[in-house]
């Protein structure tokens, strides 16, 4: 790990492991904003990872960004961390000034569109996006269309949007985002090889470090209370059938992570198409099988909404369907190979990219 | 809390030049191999291929000079390995003894041992087989009973190995005996050596697996001599140095690449394009490939490094032995087709082979049970 990942790594875990506590995470859940929270993940420079430091960013790599994002997992962090890092990124990239503040991505459904429109002398924005992460919350929401024929990257005000709020089962707002000519506050054709479904794509990336971060944090969860519960006498993880079970979900951390971080390398050196939609599917069948895993260990206990367990397995729940599951990014990723043809195969894994 | 870490493997850029050199030298060498010969891949024992690897400098490749090797580095090694699996090469002829019984020998044998058995391993001449199971002691492996007692200048061995992959064939094997009987201590008195598997008093008999194939034997020891100089270690320090060679054993890229070709046997017949199930079904298993490649990178790079990714290997082996296991399943839900022996398409055959011999994968190297107990452990859990 590098100077830079050994500092974020060390700020967010004592951040989020002292302020991201059990009433913060329940009053979110109500609905409320944590604004304390975000002022600190702010002041700490955790929210632009990927934005130069000319523009007020840290100036760092995906590589970096991992380790804020996949903590932002691992501690259940009700905030659009995520989605700030990837619309930062994507303003900068395409030259653009990064606004403070919490932002979102939309639109984020498959064969959705917000359309960029030149009307009355300036460029608006028409169209609904549903189940756009924390778009109540979000003070800009950064779109990516065609315009000109070019992918082209735009910021809002999401003031601008006619909001109806809904959640996902984590109870994270992902609400429906509605625009009729709102004015586009700067737009500019995003950077060379941003593809236009890069909100799909890197969504996915981001999902994918986060759900990583969540494993981990229920196999931590798991082992240490096999540990503490006796039954029959002892801890029950001495009983080899609980053993075997959190070995089973080791390794499925274990891929996950790797996965995952191997999205995030590949984002810096460019093209991270294949990693992505490996990771997605990969994580993904990790998450169900880890989260499954964990609650069986943690017994009636783990199923109450008292115990953390669960502000974690509803996130991984959630976040293996968002952005495209397993089956769709399974589909792509089928198809993208089987055109190549099985001799292509090897030699693309082994790839140097 | 979890112990173990696995970073992002990186390959230099010697391994890579290096990759393209293995490659075509492999496209040569197996431009007649069918599907079902290339899934075959450990069970073929060819030893003009094994020495021609040989002559590449591909075996014994991080070994110093002096005894034959290369002193290339672990990572330039991953790549000879991954790709010669990938082809699906014949490799059992010196696979054994470049992963295990070599590097064993580097390590704990003798100076003249070193001297006669490395250079002509590294040569792709000397095969090996492994001489641990018996027929009471399988994953309670220190419950072994076959003795070697002092006899004058050596031992003398009675007892039975089970499970010995190709020693009907190989020169040697390196053999776990008891040189000490201790009913309360049984990690005691545990003694490796070196077995010409030609010495009188070794009988080596055939057990045919249920493929119809004899690849395993029973190997019968009867007041044979082993002589001193073929001790492996200090005696009674068996048990630290088998551990540390199943460490060896279960390191490799081995452990998740024996359903390859059935894998690029279902992608040809799914098509240029595939309906939505098989895109699916394809993409899924090509997302698990991708990950287990970088996971045994990891532990490759760890190797590197000088670390000891015991529990990392272990991981890497009990997801791979998993996923292996699990494509012939996956290909049969898929596809309406049966397997077959020798009849049929590739697809079939590679079906037919890999289905019958998907239950070894979680046997073979410790059982997926010993291996969960080990991942266990270094949870912190016992």
């Amino acid at each position: 790990m590098n100077e830079l990942r050994t500092i974020l790594s060390d700020v967010v875990t004592r951040l989020f492991a002292e302020r991201v506590t059990r009433e913060l995470s329940e009053a979110a859940e109500r609905g409320g904003w944590p604004a304390a929270l975000w002022q600190a993940v702010e002041e700490n420079g955790l929210t632009l990872p990927l934005v130069p430091e000319a523009k007020g960013g840290a100036g760092g790599t995906w590589g970096d960004a991992y380790v804020v994002v996949s903590a932002v997992g691992r501690h259940a962090v009700p905030l659009p961390l995520p989605e700030t890092i990837v619309a930062s990124w994507l303003l900068a990239e395409a030259g653009l000034e990064v606004p403070a503040g919490p932002l979102t991505v939309a639109p984020t459904q498959r064969d959705e569109r917000l359309r960029l429109v030149r009307r009355d002398g300036g460029v608006r924005l028409d169209g609904t996006a549903a189940r756009v992460p924390w778009g109540r919350a979000a003070e800009h929401v950064v779109v990516v269309d065609e315009a000109d024929g070019r992918v082209t990257v735009a910021l809002v005000a999401a003031g601008d949007a006619r909001v109806t709020p809904d959640t996902n089962i984590a109870r994270e707002p992902r609400d429906a985002l509605a625009f009729a000519g709102a004015p586009v506050l700067a737009a500019a054709p995003a950077a060379a090889g941003v593809p236009r479904d890069a909100l799909r794509l890197y969504g996915a990336l981001v999902r994918a470090a986060q759900m990583a971060g969540g494993l981990e944090a229920v196999l931590g969860l798991a082992t240490r209370y096999a540990t503490e519960r006796r039954q029959f006498g002892k801890p029950i993880g001495q009983f080899q059938s609980i053993q075997q079970n959190l070995a089973v979900l080791a390794g499925q951390a274990a891929a996950a992570g790797i996965a995952a971080a191997n999205a995030f390398r590949a984002a810096d050196r460019g093209d991270c198409w294949f990693e992505t939609a490996v990771a997605k599917v990969r994580v993904g069948e990790a998450a169900g099988v880890g989260a499954s895993i964990a609650h069986q260990v943690h017994g009636a206990i783990g199923f109450t909404y008292e115990h953390q367990l669960q502000f974690v397995t509803r996130r991984l729940w959630s976040w293996r369907a968002e952005f495209g599951g397993e089956s769709e990014w399974a589909a792509l990723l089928g198809r993208s190979v089987a055109e190549r043809g099985a001799e292509t195969l090897w030699p693309l894994l082994t790839a140097l990219r | 809390m979890p112990t173990f870490h696995f970073e992002l493997g990186e390959l230099p850029p010697a391994a890579e030049a290096l990759r393209a050199e293995v490659r075509e030298f492999l496209r040569a060498e197996l431009d007649e191999h069918t599907p079902v010969q290339r899934v075959r891949s450990w069970g073929g024992f060819d030893r003009e291929f094994s020495r021609k690897m040989g002559a590449r400098g591909w075996i014994g490749m991080t070994w110093p000079k002096r005894y034959g090797g290369h002193d290339r580095s672990a990572l330039e090694r991953y790549v000879v390995l991954e790709e010669t699996l990938a082809a699906g090469a014949p490799v059992s002829a010196h696979w054994v003894a470049d992963r295990q019984s070599g590097p064993l020998l580097l390590r704990f044998g003798t100076e003249t041992q070193r001297q006669r058995f490395l250079p002509a391993i590294a040569r792709g001449e000397l095969a090996f087989a492994i001489g641990m199971s018996e027929p009471d002691s399988g994953s309670d492996l220190a419950s072994i009973r076959t003795r070697a007692e002092r006899v004058a200048e050596g031992y003398r061995v009675n007892g039975t190995k089970v499970w010995t992959s190709n020693a009907h064939i190989s020169d040697y094997m390196i053999a776990l005996f008891r040189t000490h009987h201790d009913a309360a201590k049984k990690h005691e008195g545990l003694t490796q050596f070196l077995v010409d598997t030609k010495s009188p008093g070794v009988t080596i008999n055939p057990i045919i697996d249920l493929r119809g194939a004899h690849h395993f034997n029973m190997v019968v020891f009867e007041d044979a001599f082993v002589p001193d100089d073929m001790r492996v270690g200090d005696e009674g320090a068996g048990w630290k140095q088998v551990t540390t060679e199943l460490a060896f054993e279960r390191s490799g890229p081995e452990r998740y690449l024996s359903s390859l070709a059935l894998i690029l046997e279902l992608i040809r017949e799914v098509g240029k394009v595939p309906g939505e199930r098989a895109a699916v079904v394809v993409g899924r298993l090509v997302a698990h490939l991708a990950t287990l490649r970088q996971m045994s990178l990891s532990v490759a790079g760890m190797l590197e490094a000088g670390q000891n990714p015991n529990l990392e290997a272990a991981v890497v082996k009990d997801v791979g032995t998993t996923f292996e296991q699990e494509v012939p399943e996956v290909v049969h839900a898929l596809l309406s087709v049966e397997p077959t022996i020798d009849t049929g398409t590739h697809l079939q055959q590679v079906l037919g082979y890999l289905t019958q011999s998907a239950p070894s994968f979680s046997l073979r190297g410790g059982t997926r049970e010993i291996l969960r107990g080990i991942i266990a452990r270094g949870l912190g859990l016992r």
